[in-house]
């Protein structure tokens, strides 16, 4: 079919319209791939020379802007902890609702209309907001009301938390995984459900143990996806739990905590002195995509192997 | 015979027969009633970001914050004459704080205003603007001329003693940042788009598509130090600016943000248009450009517009790349200049702010006002992208 196209295109007249626009539409794709290639391989050049084992492996003294004791564990620490603690949130509530959009909901309902509105919203929710939402609501609200109900005099809890980090991302991932689990759930076959309901199977039963074994792929492409977003964010936790420097490593969920991404930040910015700096920043980067970019590359490979498999399937 | 329950469920559902009522399966009825549950979270957490966010703004809104640096004093004294109700207003306390206070505890925070304001240095005591609300309307969006400049400006400067709240320079950051971030991106990602959507062959286009997402991967932390190191100085060595860190360096940052968004939606966009339309175009003599320009960009055009508008939602909302690149707020239109954003102010001056004050409010505001941008941005784009794949469908 496609090859057929080409041919005829080959065997007309040349056209210099067509040649142009076919060249820069070209040229505009290679541009992007040219961005992204630069801006991975400048962090890959000049981060790789600064990682070492200690860097990545100890706890950095107060100055931690001075090359030789500078190190990121309690980041890495701190950024792995929130983005799990989100997850144990996110995926339940996300999964749930998916499953209701595609297995309950009737399509042209205004119910489901104004639940797809939401989701499209929030997805386009600057992080900065999310970020006051989170002071607002988690930190000063919840947390004034948890201190109220437990009787703690000082703030145990209306203050910034990594729990209260986690639930902001978890509320900001929280389309990610709706959106990635309804594609998987779609993705499967309806003769598979009916099968299951011809043997006698409930609806739920069908649910549990056909369509969300099968959907399973799907749903922990959404999971990376969503812990790559949040492993990455920075302005959500500003106000909600991200610390500037702190000599321990956390170890309950009332506690502050140092983040990769907010560390990168302050870095690049609050330096004493940017050349003696940069080696660092440049190694801290290099962690931070390392953790975020790499999900994010398997997340995107698995769901591009999903949609043909797919499209093989149909 | 067709039971009458099973038969009048069928329109509703597509799993015929299933729905039994509650008594006959009540596990069934539990599971379904707690996802319809879950479900509802989506919207409650969009109602409750605009509330919780909205709600530290409201005083704005409502004109009642009142940031005057010299304030009328109830003098200690006549503790006792004022009616609790004005008392309470006064020392800004909430009710359940104002009764769990006693006597001599109010009579020392008044005590503590008074003296306050008397050893407020003369310099501000005699400063007419001192006695001014900075957080009226008429101060927020209109230049004033401020003591000691000698025309009205435009100033935002939330320190000292007489904060400064005029929104037009974090207006023109943004609206700078972002055009010029729209204006790189645009162009780049719907050409990307109808290449890799129209042109390409197919096994260029598994590749790519997918490498082009990967971009969005990147953290805009990531993207802000890159610009901060390696752009701001390569365009330095092109243009020959003077500001090393300005508008334009942050602009392009954007862009490279906001390109893998526009993508994606305008090759969703673009891909939807039935095969037919190009092989009906390839089969009166177009070329496959031709098809793509005349034909399938047509077509797709409010699916095209609609990822634009996104894309501004998505670069205005930006905060780390403006915030790394550059924070000087200045009032001017030169790409080449500084640049402070809206973003960017929430997050350089949040943090220390004591809950409830004026400067919080006012960032608070900003952050409705954001919510309130994107919110308008995205639903139009849903709407719009809903509409074009049902006349697609239904043509199709």
């Amino acid at each position: 079919m496609n090859s057929n196209h080409k041919g005829s295109l080959r065997r007309q007249r040349f056209d210099l319209s067509s040649a142009v626009g076919t060249g820069l539409t070209a040229g505009a794709t290679m541009l992007i791939l040219v961005i992204l290639a630069v801006i991975l391989g400048n962090v890959a050049v000049n981060g790789f020379g600064q990682l070492s084992w200690r860097f990545v492996s100890t706890v950095p003294e107060k100055d931690f802007f001075e090359p030789r004791s500078a190190a990121v564990l309690p980041m890495i620490v701190g950024t792995s902890v929130r983005v799990l603690v989100m997850t144990i949130f996110v995926i339940p509530v996300g999964v749930i609702t998916a499953i209701y959009l595609t297995e309950y909901a009737r399509a042209g309902s205004v119910y489901t209309r104004i639940i797809r509105a939401a989701i499209a919203n929030l997805a386009g929710v600057p992080s900065i907001v999310f970020g006051l939402f989170g002071a607002g609501f988690f930190v000063q609200f919840i947390g004034g009301q948890m201190d109220g109900l437990f009787g703690f005099s000082e703030a145990h809890w209306k203050k910034p938390t990594i729990l209260w980090a986690s639930l902001t991302l978890a509320v900001m991932t929280l389309p990610v995984v709706i959106v990635a689990t309804e594609e998987a759930l779609r993705a499967i076959t309806p003769g598979l459900r009916e099968a299951s309901l011809a043997l006698g199977a409930t609806k739920l039963q069908t649910i549990i143990r056909v369509v969300i074994p099968n959907a399973l792929p799907g749903i922990l492409t959404g999971a990376i996806l969503a812990v790559s977003r949040a492993a990455g964010e920075v302005a959500p936790i500003l106000f909600t739990g991200a610390a500037y420097y702190l000599p321990d490593l956390p170890h309950k969920l009332n506690d502050q905590f140092m983040d990769l991404g907010y560390h990168t930040y302050v870095l690049a910015t609050q330096s004493p002195d940017i050349e003696k700096t940069r080696p660092i920043l440049y190694a801290t980067v290099l962690v931070l995509l390392l953790l975020t970019f790499s999900l994010n590359a398997v997340a995107i490979v698995a769901r591009a192997r999903m949609r043909r498999q797919m499209r093989a399937g149909h | 015979m067709p039971n009458p329950t099973i038969t009048s469920t069928v329109h509703k559902n597509s799993w015929e027969g299933i729905r039994r009522g509650r008594n006959s399966r009540p596990l069934e009825w539990i599971a379904e009633r707690l996802i319809f549950g879950v479900s509802f979270s989506a919207i409650a957490v969009v109602f409750l970001i605009f509330i919780f966010v909205g709600k530290e703004a409201l005083p704005i809104f409502l004109g009642q914050t009142d940031s005057r640096a010299i304030q009328s004093i109830i003098p200690a004294a006549d503790i006792d004459k004022t009616p609790p109700d004005v008392l309470r207003k006064y020392l800004g306390l909430d009710k359940v704080q104002f009764e769990s206070m006693d006597r001599d505890g109010k009579k020392d925070m008044m005590q503590l205003r008074e003296d306050s304001m008397k050893e407020m240095p003369d310099s501000v005591r005699n400063d007419p603007d001192a006695t001014n609300n900075t957080t009226s309307i008429r101060f927020l969006v209109a230049p004033h001329q401020w003591q000691g400049y000698d025309q009205p400006v435009y100033i935002w400067q939330p320190v000292g003693s007489i904060q400064k709240f005029n929104l037009i320079p974090l207006l023109i950051g943004s609206l700078k940042t972002t055009l010029i971030g729209l204006l790189f991106a645009v162009p780049l990602a719907i050409g990307a788009a109808v290449y890799v959507s129209q042109l390409a062959s197919p096994r260029t286009k598994e590749w790519v598509k997918p490498a082009i997402e990967l971009l969005s991967g990147i953290p805009s932390v990531v993207i802000g130090t890159f610009a901060l190191i390696v752009l701001a100085s390569f365009f330095q060595g092109i243009f020959h600016y003077q500001t090393r860190l300005n508008a334009f360096v942050a602009g392009i940052a954007l862009g490279f943000a906001v390109i893998p968004l526009v993508f994606s939606i305008a090759e969703d966009a673009l891909s939807s248009v039935p095969k037919s339309y190009v092989q009906a175009a390839l089969a009166v003599g177009a070329s496959r450009w031709e098809a793509a320009k005349d034909i399938v960009l047509p077509a797709a055009l409010p699916g095209v517009f609609a990822a634009v508008v996104l894309g501004f939602g998505r670069a205005i909302g930006e905060t780390m790349i403006v915030l790394l690149v550059c924070s000087a707020s200045v009032v001017s239109w030169n790409v080449f200049d500084s640049a402070r954003s809206i973003t960017t102010t929430i997050a350089a001056e949040m943090g220390e702010l004591v809950s409830g004050s004026p400067h919080y409010q006012i960032l608070f505001m900003l952050g409705t006002l954001l919510f309130g941008v994107t919110f308008v941005t995205n639903l139009f784009g849903d709407v719009v992208m809903h509409q074009l794949k049902r006349r697609i469908e239904g043509k199709k």
